[in-house]
């Protein structure tokens, strides 16, 4: 990793060169990245950023760490995404589209794509495949969730790539930060949350707004999906706001998808 | 004269999605001249199909990282027509504050970030850093205070967590919110700084007559809904937006184009403020004197300068609006929703321009159909056609390859074009 002369706490720190790639998405973890007013000048000090398309017109084909945001709906992006792997030391999934597919991953629930092609351009169908999430495609080393991404989680995952630390990911749930944040819970508001089963790590950034939380982190390790179901039952929420929750950001796609066939007999 | 012309830019940079230039001009003649737009799309309108009205907003906000707050209002208020609710007054400043911080920051970040470097030599706005960190930290300091108000009214600066369809899951903080009052203040320096950096910036002299379809201000300078109005004198309801876009596919892009009374028309700041003049705050009327902006402009680069004076409206009548709210008891934060059958239809003025989004319920509240206009997909044909323009102008004038480039990137950045949103 090049070295050029910037210091941290007043010791040499190497910066690796970092380059920012997107797929099917609508840029906003990226954007999260320049939403970064107070810090951004210190991130830019830990990083050398050599591909920013959004916010940069030089680019470069030698990187150490690759940001990939988006998920992958057609073949040549299969083809970019595997140039950039090879590329690339590490590799990190920026993000629900990255991580799990996203929302768009919501028109796989279809099964058939003419239809969607249909509904959207009529006749003049455009390429398009199911919507995949990076690891279905290429090895990825490391995921940062959320819709959007943390800027502080993002921080957090580069100094501890920069400084070689392991890095790990909450094992418990949405809930746990709730309650430590002395938040109202929604299900006392007659909300649905999945608060529960979702991987913590955001702060419970909705919850803490008074939303329901929809799960864009996909599930806690030990996620008890069944107790989860059975607590939203007890308080009336309908199976359908339960299935809408589950399926909406893609981490929950093996529930989910048995969770909407029981419901709908196989229909959309 | 020049006669042959040779540009290609495969992916476009400082710009939100992915877009190309090819511009090619033999033995005098322009042969291809062309804006693609490679963009993969999503489907979000298929997407929506059958799923129940309070899914809506979540997901159609989602089609936009940088205007996911016009995106989610427009889905709410599309939701809100269909069911013909009407939100209170509080909800409604509420909503055009939370829309007015939107346009400060993604009119910030254009500005600065993407516009600015090619004025100032620069590929990006990482080398100003060290070489002019005076505007860095100006640019800094305005697009935090627009996003820490977007975080105390809407929960979060993108994709926002407290708006809902029939208001908001909270309210803000009263104190934290009067605290803002004068950091709005001290950001009137900050832009008029902004507008003296300005001008020092070589805006081209370039001009082509269009078009320009914004919302109708009512009295006052229009952002969430309203009638809809074009230069060339067509005026149409919210509910009749189809007729304004006539939307239609061409083979070199995966976002749909649009037109009205000409080939192409343009949306956008420019547009809203040529479509708008007289309602502008007084100082903002003065930042655009300052630059001999008036209507009907037809100079696409002027679209900067028309950001730049739609910024200083914002943060005027930001002030304006807290002033009130604090001067008001209020009420609960969100109402009843009653679902039923029918068609909603909302456009929004989004900082690239206005936004359509129209949604067909049936009687349990489920979305038969969905259909969403984007701003960048309207400015598509528009930008084709100023291409042209550009390259048979510039090459006949003897530019070189180099330079018209340069200018035909300019050009489309201008424009502030979201084109991941475009193609949805």
């Amino acid at each position: 990793m090049p070295n050029s002369g910037k210091t941290y706490l007043g010791v040499p720190v190497s910066r690796p060169r970092a380059a920012f790639f997107d797929f099917s998405s609508c840029e906003g973890c990226q954007l999260q990245i320049l939403n970064n007013e107070a810090t951004l000048l210190d991130f830019l000090s830990l990083v050398q950023v050599v591909n920013f398309r959004e916010a940069m017109t030089e680019e470069s084909d030698e990187y150490d760490i690759a940001f990939v945001e988006g998920s992958i709906t057609r073949p040549d992006e299969v083809e970019r995404l595997k140039a950039i792997r090879s590329r690339a030391k590490v590799l990190v999934a920026l993000g629900s589209c990255a991580c799990f597919g996203g929302v768009n991953q919501l028109k796989n629930r279809f099964r058939d794509l003419l239809w969607v092609n249909k509904t959207v351009y009529g006749d003049a169908a455009v390429e398009t495949d199911f919507v995949r999430r990076l690891a279905d495609v290429v090895a990825v080393d490391l995921m940062i969730y959320g819709c959007p991404v943390r800027k502080e989680e993002v921080e957090k995952v580069v100094t501890n790539v920069v400084i070689g630390k392991e890095i790990s990911y909450p094992k418990y749930p949405v809930c746990m930060e709730c309650k430590a944040g002395e938040n109202i819970c929604l299900f006392d508001l007659g909300e649905a949350c999945l608060g529960p089963v979702t991987r913590a790590g955001c702060g419970a950034w909705c919850p803490g707004n008074r939303a329901g939380c929809w799960g864009c982190r996909g599930p806690a390790d030990d996620a008890n999906i069944e107790q989860m179901k059975r607590l939203m039952r007890e308080r009336g929420i309908p199976e359908e706001t339960i299935l809408d929750r589950l399926e909406c950001f893609g981490g929950f796609r093996e529930v989910s998808e048995t969770f909407r066939l029981e419901m709908t007999k196989g229909k959309p | 004269m020049k006669v042959n012309c040779s540009v290609n830019v495969p992916r476009l940079s400082r710009v939100e999605g992915h877009g190309a230039i090819r511009i090619k001009i033999k033995d005098g003649r322009v042969e291809h001249a062309s804006w693609e737009v490679v963009e993969t799309p999503r489907f979000f309108e298929a997407i929506l199909s059958g799923k129940r009205w309070e899914n809506a907003p979540v997901i159609a906000g989602r089609i936009c990282g940088i205007c996911s707050i016009s995106h989610t209002l427009a889905s709410i208020r599309a939701v809100e027509n269909a069911f013909s609710m009407t939100p209170t007054e509080q909800t409604r400043n509420l909503r055009l504050l939370l829309k007015h911080m939107e346009t400060l920051q993604s009119h910030v970040l254009h500005l600065y970030f993407l516009a600015a470097p090619d004025f100032l030599g620069a590929g990006s706005v990482f080398p100003l850093i060290e070489s002019a960190p005076e505007v860095v930290a100006r640019a800094a300091r305005l697009k935090l205070l627009a996003n820490d108000l977007c975080d105390c009214v809407g929960g979060r600066r993108l994709h926002p967590t407290r708006t809902v369809v029939g208001g908001f899951t909270m309210l803000p903080d009263r104190k934290e919110l009067s605290l803002f009052s004068k950091r709005l203040v001290a950001a009137t320096a900050d832009l008029m700084q902004t507008a003296e950096l300005f001008t020092t910036f070589g805006i081209p002299d370039f001009a082509r007559e269009t078009e320009f379809v914004s919302l109708k201000g009512d009295g006052a300078y229009p952002f969430l809904g309203g009638s809809l109005i074009s230069s060339d004198g067509v005026e149409k309801q919210e509910h009749e937006y189809a007729g304004m876009t006539n939307e239609f596919t061409v083979s070199r892009s995966t976002s749909k184009w649009a037109r009205l009374s000409r080939e192409s028309y343009a949306v956008g700041a420019l547009a809203r403020l040529n479509n708008n003049f007289g309602c502008l705050h007084p100082s903002a009327g003065e930042i655009a004197s300052l630059f001999r902006l008036r209507p009907v402009c037809h100079n696409p680069y002027m679209n900067n300068i028309a950001q730049l004076v739609e910024c200083v409206h914002v943060a005027n009548e930001s002030a304006r609006i807290i002033d009130t709210l604090l001067d008001t008891r209020w009420d609960e934060p969100k109402q009843e929703v009653t679902p039923r059958a029918g068609r909603g239809v909302a456009a929004v003025e989004a900082p690239r321009g206005i936004l359509y989004h129209c949604y067909e319920f049936d009687e349990t509240g489920h979305i038969v159909k969905a259909d969403c206009v984007i701003p960048t997909g309207q400015n598509h044909a528009n930008i084709q056609l100023d291409l042209e323009y550009l390259a048979a102008r510039y090459a006949s004038e003897g530019m070189t390859d180099r330079d018209i480039s340069l200018l035909a990137q300019m050009l489309v950045r201008s424009y502030d074009p979201c084109i991941s949103c475009s193609v949805h």
